[in-house]
């Protein structure tokens, strides 16, 4: 950390132009950041706590209160949150654990299937679960009297959503353990059962609480889910989205918004801590733990990944299905017809064109930001003093910002009537401005890790050889972090074609994007059409996976054959 | 594969996407604010466009409550030019904020004179009734052993407990024409009587007028109070049930046109509004309504029946309008707060 600011030159030479130029830049791009995550955030405090009149205090606030049903909203979205933190934490980890810590065949496989979710948008379960456990369900059966509008379909379907998630976490927190430990533990001859609770989940503690963190965020920020399968059920995101667009109550809008900020911005604060304390997990001497093969633990995990991946897969599989049955329940036939009259003729495929345009954007312009900004944060020098922790605390800060909230923030922002960039309201531009900003955190944290594994070195050298900064970024800094650089873009395209969250009330009548699009169709009934759009925007999302897999492989064979060593 | 192709083929791939962007010719464009269903506005913009290809309209749709809240909070700085298809009941809202621009289109002559907005120059103009219609699943009816439905009233049977979906009136104009028409035809006190014995037996509540029917239609739940085109096109579609038009009488609601006053397109909103009013636009709403504005029209869809017009009850506009707030207020703080979805 402390080298980050010091200068990479030798002493007694005076900096040239370009590397001077490395302060400004970043300046530039703080500002950019300022402009769209602090400002609307600010605007959005600002509509909170100023009534109609423009008088500062916390009257809409109080109103909040009293307005019936909003304490029931509140408990609600709680303990919903609550209930899918503890049944996602649990499954996931045992899958983790399954993946890393066992001898499994189709270990890559089982890997792909657990992230599956990831692909389509988070209403994608919603849809399936309707199909699966709705009326005319086959699976009806299994809730008995309960109907899944509501509670127990939200939290299904936000189970199925966040799963990837806490997956990627705990993945990572299992992937390395230092085998000395069970190596004591063995000779000591503890049970099986005392090894897991004394050396494998202290080990993966941190990891826990970042995924349990996640998944709560991500249970109480989600929105989509409880209004495509809530029934009647009130939750505060869905609350918000009645009042701004339902309503167009923009102030009390912004109270439920920081009513959803405060926990989730609250749960990434703590994570944030400890994954600073996380940092002296493995010393140096620490030999990594490799599982042996064990029938009595690999047998049973084994069959854990396959009920779970066939539940996975009955998800997506049944919102395949329902855009291809012509008329559920009552005709099976299967045939394009949601698809050529439901989405085609209606006019509606527009909005998967627009995901597109959208998609593509973020990803081409988001990716270069997020790594130039980063480059220029860690390699680069100059700028005033505090500059750097500013950009790092911006950097983070997305994270704990729930799409809804930035959504609202940048209607309260951009469509003030003095802001000058108010032209930018309801155009495509601001749709990918908000897309690159909402998923700016692992992004960032992507970038600056790959090029924290490059030595300074690289730098000095050039600069004691005179060689502009930006030449060694292009030759050498650029070349080498590559594989980073894609996977940015590989996410953003991804995110952007998924999100419904910040877009939902953003876009005009001409940027309509897929995933919002879904919920418009669902909320005509049409569920045909929606699961239709659904599995175009897997199928999209899974097309450019498997691009970025190609791309990736043949890179590494070509321009990162040096790290095969490393490897 | 080096890093030079890698850019310039994602730079090439970018501008194809900016090329493929929609380019904007030189036309008149027309910010349209509708509730009309989705499938309904394609067939209005190509005929309009086929007499006016200098016009262009942009739609924007949502359903009747969240397009009546949009309008109000725009009042300051209208984004609308032209109101289209949107309940009268909310233009008679926007007419008592002086939002509209009065204007006589070129046939007013030609339609029945229950159509406009009362006035020498009307500030709305009718284009066709929509009414109340109940969707009811036979296929499950059969199954469930579930009773006939003859009138509001068979609603209430403790048989129909969660069976039924009606649309929130909140955001659907569908759902405030038949709470208005409970209040107007069985009386204040015991109209919200019957809302609360009904809520006893509703499911769900949806955020569209169409929705109810489709639900029923796929026998999610067997009941569906919706309105008569979307129970005509869901049972065109085969879906098996009986559109039911309860005895006691139907609400309903007149879609209408309007123009917004100080619209900056002041000339081409006259003339979709002169369309709005000719026999070819009146031809086109008879294909989805079965009361259209001008009259002698045969209009005959294939499930509604021919003595529909006279089923509808007394309407009072100005009494529904006046009195929005107030019944919506009224209704959210009765039903939608006890928010357990029901067994």
């Amino acid at each position: 950390m402390k080298v980050a600011g010091l200068s990479t030159l030798p002493p007694g030479r005076r900096a040239t132009f370009s590397e001077r130029l490395g302060g400004p830049l970043l300046l530039l791009a703080a500002v950019a950041l300022a402009i769209f995550l602090l400002l609307p955030l600010g605007a959005l405090l600002l509509g909170a706590i100023r009534d109609d009149a423009g008088a500062f205090g916390l009257a809409r606030f109080a109103e909040f209160a009293a307005t019936p049903g909003m304490a029931t909203a509140v408990w609600n979205t709680l303990w919903v949150a609550l209930a899918v933190t503890a049944i996602t934490v649990p499954l996931a980890f045992v899958y983790a654990y399954a993946i890393e810590r066992a001898c499994l065949p189709l270990r890559g496989l089982w890997r792909i299937i657990g992230l599956s979710a990831l692909l389509g948008p988070s209403l994608v379960g919603a849809i399936a679960f309707i199909q699966w456990f709705g009326t005319q369900g086959v699976l009806k059966a299994w809730l008995g009297e309960t109907s899944v509008y509501g509670p127990v379909g939200i939290v299904m379907a936000t189970v199925y959503a966040s799963f990837p998630h806490a997956l990627m976490i705990l993945v990572v927190a299992l992937a390395t353990a230092d085998g000395r430990l069970y190596e004591a533990a063995d000779a000591l001859s503890a049970s099986r059962w005392r090894k897991f609770v004394t050396v494998t989940l202290p080990g993966a503690r941190y990891g826990l609480i970042s995924a349990a963190l996640v998944v709560f965020a991500y249970s109480v920020s989600e929105f989509g889910i409880p209004k495509v399968i809530g029934g009647n059920f009130q939750v505060l995101a869905v609350e918000i989205y009645v009042q701004v667009v339902g309503q167009h109550n923009f102030g009390r809008g912004a109270v439920v918004a920081l009513l959803l900020l405060l926990p989730v911005l609250l749960a990434f604060v703590i994570d944030w801590h400890l994954q600073r304390r996380q940092q002296s997990g493995l010393t140096a001497r620490a030999v990594p733990y490799r599982p042996r093969p064990d029938w009595r633990r690999d047998l049973p995990l084994l069959f854990y990944c396959l009920l779970l991946t066939t539940a996975m897969l009955g998800v997506l599989g049944m919102a395949a299905y329902t855009s291809l049955v012509r008329f559920w329940p009552y005709n099976l036939e299967l045939s394009l017809d949601h698809y050529v009259y439901g989405l085609a003729e209606a006019g509606v495929l527009d909005a998967w064109l627009n995901s597109l345009r959208i998609a593509g954007l973020t990803a081409l312009l988001g990716t270069p930001f997020v790594f130039f900004t980063a480059w220029l944060l860690e390699k680069g020098q100059g700028g005033p003093a505090g500059l750097r922790p500013l950009v790092r605390a911006l950097a983070a800060l997305p994270m704990g910002v729930p799409g809804l909230v930035l959504g609202i923030g940048y209607i309260l922002f951009f469509n003030g009537p003095d802001n000058p960039l108010n032209g930018l309201y309801h155009t495509l531009t601001i749709m990918v401005i908000a897309t690159i900003v909402h998923f700016y955190t692992p992004c960032h944290l992507t970038a600056v890790t790959a090029l924290k594994g490059i030595d300074r070195e690289f730098e000095a050298v050039s600069a004691s050889l005179k060689v502009s900064p930006f030449v060694t970024l292009w030759r050498v800094t650029l070349p080498v972090c590559l594989p980073a650089v894609l996977e940015i873009a590989r996410y953003l395209f991804i995110n952007a074609m998924t999100t419904v969250s910040a877009l939902v009330f953003l876009y005009s009548p001409e940027t309509l994007p897929a995933s919002v699009a879904i919920l418009n169709l669902d909320e005509a009934g049409e569920l045909g059409p929606a699961a239709a759009m659904a599995t175009l925007i897997v199928l999209t999302s899974a097309t450019i996976s498997l691009l970025y897999s190609l791309v990736t492989h043949l890179l590494f064979r070509r321009h990162q054959a040096w790290r095969q060593g490393q490897r | 594969m080096n890093l030079k192709h890698i850019v310039r083929s994602l730079a090439v791939a970018g501008f194809a996407l900016a090329a493929a962007l929609p380019a904007h010719a030189d036309k008149t464009v027309l910010n349209v604010y509708t509730a009309l269903e989705t499938d309904q506005l394609k067939a209005y913009q190509e005929a309009f466009n086929k007499s006016h290809p200098d016009i262009e309209i942009k739609w924007t749709r949502d359903s009747t409550g969240i397009i009546t809240a949009k309008l109000l909070a725009e009042k300051a700085k209208p984004a609308a030019d032209v109101i289209m298809g949107v309940a009268a009941s909310s233009m008679v809202v926007f007419d008592r904020e002086k939002m509209l621009q009065p204007y006589a289109p070129a046939n007013l002559k030609a339609l029945n004179p229950r159509f406009r907005s009362a006035g020498a120059t009307p500030t709305w103009v009718g284009m066709d009734v929509w009414g109340a219609a109940i969707c009811y699943n036979v296929a499950e009816m059969q199954k469930q052993g579930l009773p006939r439905i003859e009138s509001w009233k068979d609603l209430l049977k403790p048989e129909f407990k969660g069976k039924i979906v009606m649309p929130n009136p909140n955001s659907s104009g569908t759902g405030f024409l038949d709470v208005t028409a409970w209040l107007q035809m069985f009386g204040e006190k015991a109209g919200w009587d019957y809302m609360d014995k009904l809520h006893e037996n509703i499911a769900v509540y949806t955020h569209s007028g169409s929705k109810p029917c489709v639900m029923a239609g796929a026998g999610e739940f067997p009941v569906g109070i919706a309105f008569e085109y979307r129970a005509n096109t869901v049972r065109a579609k085969g879906a098996p049930i009986d559109i039911i038009f309860p005895k006691e009488g139907l609400g309903w609601d007149m879609e209408s046109i309007a123009i917004v006053k100080g619209t900056a397109k002041l000339e081409a909103a006259k003339k979709l509004s002169d369309w709005a009013t000719t026999r070819e636009a009146n031809e086109l709403y008879a294909k989805n309504f079965a009361v259209v504005a001008m009259p002698g029209i045969a209009t005959r869809l294939k499930y509604v029946p021919a003595d529909y017009e006279q089923r509808l009850v007394k309407n009072d506009f100005e009494w529904m309008g006046k009195n929005r707030d107030a019944i919506l207020a009224e209704w959210q703080k009765r039903y939608s707060t006890k928010s357990e979805p029901k067994k």
